[in-house]
C-alpha cells in the first residue's frame, strides 16, 4: 500500500481548514519527474494497460467473480506553500498502482497493489475475490448492480490550455512572492499563499466491456491575509476569493472578461482568477475589518455571493441528498439525513421556494466534478435534485439506484486513489440562476435591511443537516437599498428547509459562477474528493443573524 | 510483517546515511500494519488490512533541502533515493528558517506498544464487530461502527549522529447505535494502545443505553445552562485550544495568547485556578512517542512545516492552576527568541478531581448532560470561539437526577470562557488520545435548537 501523509501547517490559512493537515498521496518525486509524468512520458501505454486489465478481469472471473472492474491509476500532485517572503514547502508526489473490485457470491470485494505486473495484478484480483467470498458469509442481501452497457475503448481529457506541471516551479514561486509582496505593501501583517495542482491519470476497465482512459486536471490557488492591530490586541484575516477549478494553469490568467463587477470595488471571478488583484483587495479589506462595526443580532435579508453560497449549498443540499447517508451507511461518521425516502416519495416535499432549482452534474465545463465517466464506468450527466422547490431525486450509484426504482446509475462514483475503494461521492451540485435579468446591484437596491456576504467562513451543520451556522469572509450592511459599511462578528443560523424556502430572488446567468471544495472528506477510512457548486448571487429573506464577538 | 526491530532499522538507516554527499542528511523509516472493519445497518460493509514500509530521505545543502521517499530496500534503490533527494535539494529555494540538524539525543523509553494489538487478525476484527452487532440486532437497534488498529514503528537518524526508535500500537473504536424508528441515538468512542483493554461489547452497550434513553426528546429553550460535559464531548474543544498554544502565533499578535500592546500572555492567569494541563509521555494510561517528526533539520521533519525534527518529548506543564506556563516553540522560533525549543505534545492530560460522572450529576440542581459534541468549527480564533452541536444523547438534569432526554442544541462557546466557569471537575479518563475529566461548567451558551437525532 501507498503512503498517505499529511502536511501540517502551523498558523492560520489553508491548514486550519483541515484538522488532519493537507493530504499527500504516494511518494515524493522531483518537479522534473512530475512534468514528464503529466505528459504521459513515464510508465506504460494504453495497450499495455488493456493487457494488464484483461489479466485482472480474467483472473477474477476464473475465481468466480460475476463482475469486475479494474482501475490502473497514476495520481500526481504538486503543492506549493509560502509565507511572506519565503517558500515554506514544495511537495511533489506520485502514486501509482491498481485497484480491483469484484462481485462474488453477491458481495463486493476489493484489493489493491502497487505491483502493476501480470503476476501482481492476477494475485490482486484473486485476493479481491477471496475477500468478497469471506464477506458474503456476513451479508444478508446480494448486491443489485444497475446494468451499464460497455462503452468500448474511449478517452476523455480535461480540456486544459496550460498543463500546470509544465509551468516552471520558479514561475509559481515568483507569482506567490508577488502576491505576498503586494499584500504586505497594502497593509497585511502576515500572508500565506498556496498553489495546489492535481493530475489523475485513470485507466478503467470492466467486464461490461469498457476501457476508459481519462486525464483529469484540477487547480486551486489560495491565500490568507492577516491584519494585526497590536495596540488594541486584535487580528483579522481575509481568505482568497478564488475557487478551485477543473482547469489548467490558464485559470491564473486573470482575464478581464471573466471578472464580474460587484459593489464596493468587489470583484467576482468566473473562470479566470486575478490573484494579485485579489491579494491587494484582501489586504485592504483585512485592515478595514479591524475597525468594522459589530453586527446587531436579529433578522436580516441576506444577499449571498456565489463564492459564499457554494458552501451553504454543499452542506445543506449536497450532503443530505447523498443516498448512502439517507440509508444509514454513514451513520457512525458524517451522519444520516433529514431528506428521507418517505419525504421524497410524497413528490411534494418543499425543500425550498419555487425559485429553487438545484441540479447535480459531472458535466459543467471548468468544474471539479467534471469527467467523462465516473469510477465505475458510467457516462456522466446532469440530473435534477430539487425542481421548483420540490425534492425529486438523490445522488446514487450502480448498487443503489434499484432502491429508487431506477435502472440507471447517476454516475457519481469516485475513489481518491487507486488503493481506495470507489463509493458514492458528491457530483457538482448547483443552484440554477434566475431567468429574469438581474445584477447584484439590482438585487441590493431592493433590500431595506440586509447583509451582503462574500466568501467561505466558519461552517457547521448537524448530522442530519437541519440546523446550520455559516460565517463568511466579508460582510456589508445594506440599508434602504444601499451598502452603508462593513460589518464584523456576523454568522447566520437557520434550518435547511426554512432557509431554502426563504429564497426570494436570484441574479441571472451573467452573475453565475462556481465555488469549490478541494478536499471534501467522507467515509471510514476517510477519502477526499473535489466538488464544485455553481450559483448566481441569491437573496434570502428574514434570516437569523447572531453576533459572534466575545471577550476573553 | 513490516515491523522492524531497532537493530534492523538502524542498519538500514546507517547504510542510507553512508550514501550521503550533502552537507546534512536525515532518514526516517516507518512501517507497520493497519487494519479496519466497518459496519452499518447491522451488517459489515468493508474490511481491510494493509502493510507499509517506507523510507524518507531529506538532504540539505546550506539552507536548501529536498526530500525523496521509497518503498524498495535494495542497495541500488536506496542509493538512487539519496541521489534524488540531493538533486531536489540543489534545485530547492533557500529556506531562511532552516535550522541545522540536531546531534545525538536521549529519548525516554515509553510504553506505547502492546503485543495484544500487534496480534490482531481479520478473525479478531470480525469477532469484535460481531460482539458489537449482536446485542443491537437482539434489541432491534441499528448499529454503525468502525474499528481501526495500527501496529507500527518509526526510526529516525541523521548525519549528526541522532538516532531514535519507537514502536507503537493503537486501536480506535467508534459505535453509533440508533433506535429502529430513528428517534434515539447513542455513541461511544474508546481508544486504547492495548486492545485487551477494549471491549466492543461494553462500549456498544453504553451507546445502546444512550440510544434508548434519548428517544422522544423534548425541546428546551436555547440559552445559558449549567452543563456536565462528558470527556467525549469536551475533547475536541480542549484539543483545539491546546493546539493553538503556539508561541510564534502569539508573538505575531494573532493568537488568543497575544497580549494587547504586544508580547504574549505567558505567566498570566487566564483560567479558573483548578485548571491544569500537562503532558507526560510516560503516563501509564496515555503513553506517547518519545520524539516528534522524522529527525530532519529546518523548520521541521519531512515537510519542513514546523516542529517535528526529532526533539525529545518530555513531561511539560502547559497550564498550571489557571496560569499559562508554556507554549510550544519550533527550533527556529526558539532560537530567534533565545529560549529552549518545546515540541507540541502528542496528547495532553487535564487534571481533575476524584468524582465520577455520576457524582457530578448527583450534585446538580438543574443542568444539562452533554455526551457528545459534533461538527465543531472555529468561529473566531482571537477568542477561541467555536460553534457545534450536541449529538447522540443530551439529557436534562434536575435535583441530581437525569429527568428526560432533550433535543440537540447548537452552541457558540470558547473553551477559554468555559474553563473560567468551572463548577467541578471529575476523575480524568481517556478520550481521543488525551486524559480529560468530566466537567461541570456554568453559563454554557446554547444558541439554537436542532431537530437532528
Amino acid at each position: 500500500m501507498q503512503r498517505r501523509d499529511f502536511i501540517q501547517l502551523s498558523g492560520l490559512g489553508v491548514g486550519s481548514l483541515l484538522a488532519a493537515g493537507v493530504p499527500v498521496l504516494g511518494n515524493s518525486v522531483s518537479a522534473e519527474y512530475l512534468l514528464e509524468a503529466s505528459g504521459h512520458g513515464v510508465g506504460i501505454d494504453n495497450a499495455a494497460k488493456k493487457r494488464l486489465a484483461d489479466i485482472a478481469l480474467n483472473a477474477a472471473k476464473s475465481k468466480g467473480a460475476s463482475y469486475t472492474d479494474v482501475r490502473i491509476g497514476r495520481y500526481l500532485q504538486q503543492y506549493v506553500f509560502t509565507r511572506e517572503n519565503r517558500v515554506q514547502n514544495i511537495s511533489n508526489a506520485e502514486s501509482f498502482g491498481v485497484g480491483i473490485r469484484v462481485i462474488a457470491n453477491g458481495t463486493w470485494g476489493f484489493s489493491a497493489t502497487s505491483n502493476v505486473t501480470p503476476d501482481g495484478i492476477a494475485k490482486c484480483a484473486e485476493t479481491a475475490v477471496a475477500i468478497a467470498k469471506a464477506n458474503a458469509k456476513l451479508q444478508t442481501e446480494p448486491v443489485q448492480l444497475a446494468p451499464q452497457k460497455g462503452v468500448g475503448e474511449v478517452v476523455w481529457k480535461t480540456p486544459i490550455k496550460k498543463n500546470a506541471f509544465e509551468i516552471p516551479v520558479q514561475q509559481k514561486i515568483d507569482l506567490l512572492m508577488n502576491v505576498n509582496g503586494e499584500a504586505m505593501k497594502n497593509g497585511a501583517a502576515f500572508v500565506t499563499s498556496n498553489l495546489f495542482f492535481v493530475n489523475e491519470q485513470k485507466y478503467f476497465a470492466s467486464t461490461d466491456g469498457s476501457y476508459i482512459d481519462q486525464d483529469v486536471h484540477r487547480i486551486w490557488p489560495t491565500f490568507t491575509v492577516s491584519a494585526v492591530d497590536r495596540a488594541v490586541g486584535k487580528f483579522k484575516t481575509r481568505d482568497a476569493l478564488s475557487s478551485p477549478m477543473g482547469m489548467g494553469y490558464e485559470y491564473l490568467d486573470g482575464l478581464a472578461s471573466e471578472k464580474i463587477k460587484a459593489p464596493n470595488g468587489l470583484v467576482g471571478y468566473r473562470n479566470s482568477y486575478d490573484m494579485l488583484e485579489d491579494a491587494i483587495l484582501a489586504a485592504k479589506q483585512a485592515k478595514e475589518k479591524l475597525t468594522a462595526k459589530t453586527v446587531q443580532p436579529g433578522k436580516y435579508d441576506l444577499v449571498l455571493d456565489p463564492n459564499h453560497l457554494g458552501l451553504t449549498i454543499h452542506e445543506s443540499v449536497g450532503h443530505p441528498t447523498e443516498l448512502d447517508r439517507v440509508l444509514g451507511y454513514e451513520a457512525n461518521y458524517a451522519g444520516t439525513s433529514f431528506a428521507t425516502l418517505d419525504k421524497w416519495k410524497t413528490k411534494s416535499f418543499n425543500y425550498g421556494s419555487k425559485l429553487v432549482n438545484i441540479v447535480a452534474d459531472k458535466t459543467q465545463p471548468h468544474t471539479l466534478g467534471t469527467v467523462g465517466y465516473d469510477d465505475e464506468g458510467v457516462p456522466c450527466k446532469e440530473w435534477d435534485l430539487i425542481k421548483d422547490g420540490i425534492l425529486v431525486n438523490y445522488q446514487a450509484i450502480r448498487d443503489q439506484v434499484a432502491i429508487l426504482g431506477e435502472k440507471e446509475s447517476n454516475g457519481c462514483c469516485y475513489a481518491d486513489n487507486w488503493d481506495s475503494v470507489q463509493f458514492q461521492r458528491m457530483p457538482n451540485v448547483s443552484l440554477k440562476a434566475g431567468n429574469e435579468k438581474r445584477s447584484v446591484f439590482d438585487m441590493i437596491k431592493g433590500v431595506d435591511k440586509g447583509i451582503y456576504i462574500i466568501g467561505r467562513g466558519s461552517y457547521s451543520i448537524d448530522q442530519q443537516r437541519y440546523n446550520f451556522q455559516f460565517g463568511g469572509q466579508l460582510f456589508y450592511e445594506i440599508k434602504n437599498g444601499e451598502i452603508v459599511g462593513m460589518l464584523d462578528d456576523v454568522a447566520y443560523q437557520s434550518n435547511t428547509q426554512e432557509f431554502w424556502n426563504s429564497c426570494a430572488q436570484l441574479c441571472d446567468k451573467d452573475d453565475y459562477r462556481t465555488f469549490g471544495s478541494f478536499f471534501d472528506g467522507k467515509g471510514q477510512p476517510s477519502q477526499v474528493s473535489a466538488v464544485s457548486h455553481g450559483s448566481a448571487t441569491t437573496r434570502f429573506n428574514g434570516v437569523n443573524v447572531i453576533n459572534t464577538g466575545r471577550k476573553i | 510483517m513490516a515491523i522492524l526491530t531497532k537493530e534492523e532499522a538502524k542498519k538500514i538507516i546507517d547504510k542510507v546515511l553512508s550514501y550521503s554527499k550533502s552537507d546534512e542528511m536525515s532518514v526516517s523509516l516507518s512501517g507497520g500494519r493497519t487494519g479496519n472493519i466497518r459496519y452499518a445497518r447491522n451488517s459489515v460493509s468493508t474490511s481491510g488490512e494493509s502493510d507499509n514500509l517506507a523510507l524518507a530521505v531529506t538532504s540539505v545543502y546550506g539552507k536548501r533541502s529536498g526530500t525523496s521517499t521509497i518503498n524498495e530496500f535494495d542497495d541500488v534503490s536506496l542509493e538512487k533515493t539519496v541521489r534524488r533527494a540531493e538533486e531536489i535539494a540543489k534545485l530547492a529555494p533557500e529556506n531562511p528558517e532552516y535550522m541545522p540538524m540536531l546531534g545525538p539525543q536521549t529519548y525516554l523509553e515509553t510504553n506505547t506498544y502492546a503485543e495484544s494489538t500487534a496480534k490482531i487478525t481479520p478473525d479478531f476484527r470480525a469477532q469484535a464487530a460481531f460482539d458489537s452487532l449482536d446485542p443491537c440486532r437482539k434489541k432491534n437497534l441499528t448499529a454503525a461502527g468502525y474499528m481501526e488498529d495500527t501496529t507500527g514503528f518509526t526510526a529516525i537518524g541523521n548525519s549528526k549522529g541522532l538516532f531514535g526508535y519507537n514502536r507503537a500500537t493503537s486501536v480506535d473504536f467508534s459505535i453509533t447505535v440508533r433506535t429502529a424508528d430513528g428517534l434515539g441515538s447513542g455513541y461511544a468512542n474508546p481508544d486504547v494502545n492495548d486492545v485487551s483493554k477494549l471491549s466492543t461489547k461494553a462500549a456498544t452497550e453504553i451507546a445502546m443505553q444512550k440510544a434508548m434513553a434519548s428517544a422522544s426528546a423534548r425541546a428546551l429553550e436555547p440559552g445559558k445552562y449549567t452543563v456536565i460535559l462528558e470527556p467525549t464531548a469536551s475533547v475536541e474543544l480542549l484539543q483545539n485550544m491546546v493546539r493553538s498554544m503556539d508561541a510564534r502565533s502569539a508573538d505575531e499578535g494573532r493568537s488568543f495568547l497575544s497580549k494587547k500592546g504586544g508580547g504574549t500572555r505567558l505567566n498570566e492567569k487566564l483560567f479558573d485556578e483548578r485548571v491544569t494541563f500537562i503532558s507526560d509521555p510516560m503516563n501509564a494510561d496515555l503513553p506517547l512517542s518519545p520524539f516528534g517528526g522524522g529527525g530532519g533539520g529546518g523548520g521541521g521533519g519531512r515537510f519542513g512545516g514546523g516542529g517535528g525534527d526529532g526533539l525529545p518529548q518530555q513531561k511539560q506543564t502547559w497550564i498550571e492552576k489557571g496560569v499559562v506556563k508554556n507554549m510550544f516553540y519550533s527550533r527556529y522560533w526558539a532560537d530567534k527568541k533565545g529560549v529552549q525549543p518545546v515540541p507540541a505534545p502528542g496528547g495532553f492530560i487535564m487534571l481533575g478531581g476524584t468524582q465520577s460522572l455520576a457524582d457530578l450529576i448527583k450534585s446538580t440542581d438543574k443542568g444539562i448532560l452533554v455526551t457528545r459534541f459534533w461538527y465543531i468549527r472555529a468561529v473566531d480564533p482571537q477568542t477561541q470561539l467555536y460553534t457545534g452541536l450536541t449529538r447522540d444523547g443530551t439529557f436534562y438534569i434536575e435535583n441530581g437526577q437525569i429527568k428526560f432526554p432533550i433535543k440537540n442544541f447548537r452552541f457558540n462557546e470558547s473553551p477559554v470562557i468555559m474553563l473560567n466557569n468551572v463548577e467541578a471537575l471529575g476523575k480524568p479518563v481517556r478520550a481521543g488520545g488525551n486524559l480529560i475529566p468530566p466537567m461541570k461548567i456554568r453559563d454554557f451558551t446554547f444558541t439554537s435548537l436542532s431537530d437532528a437525532v
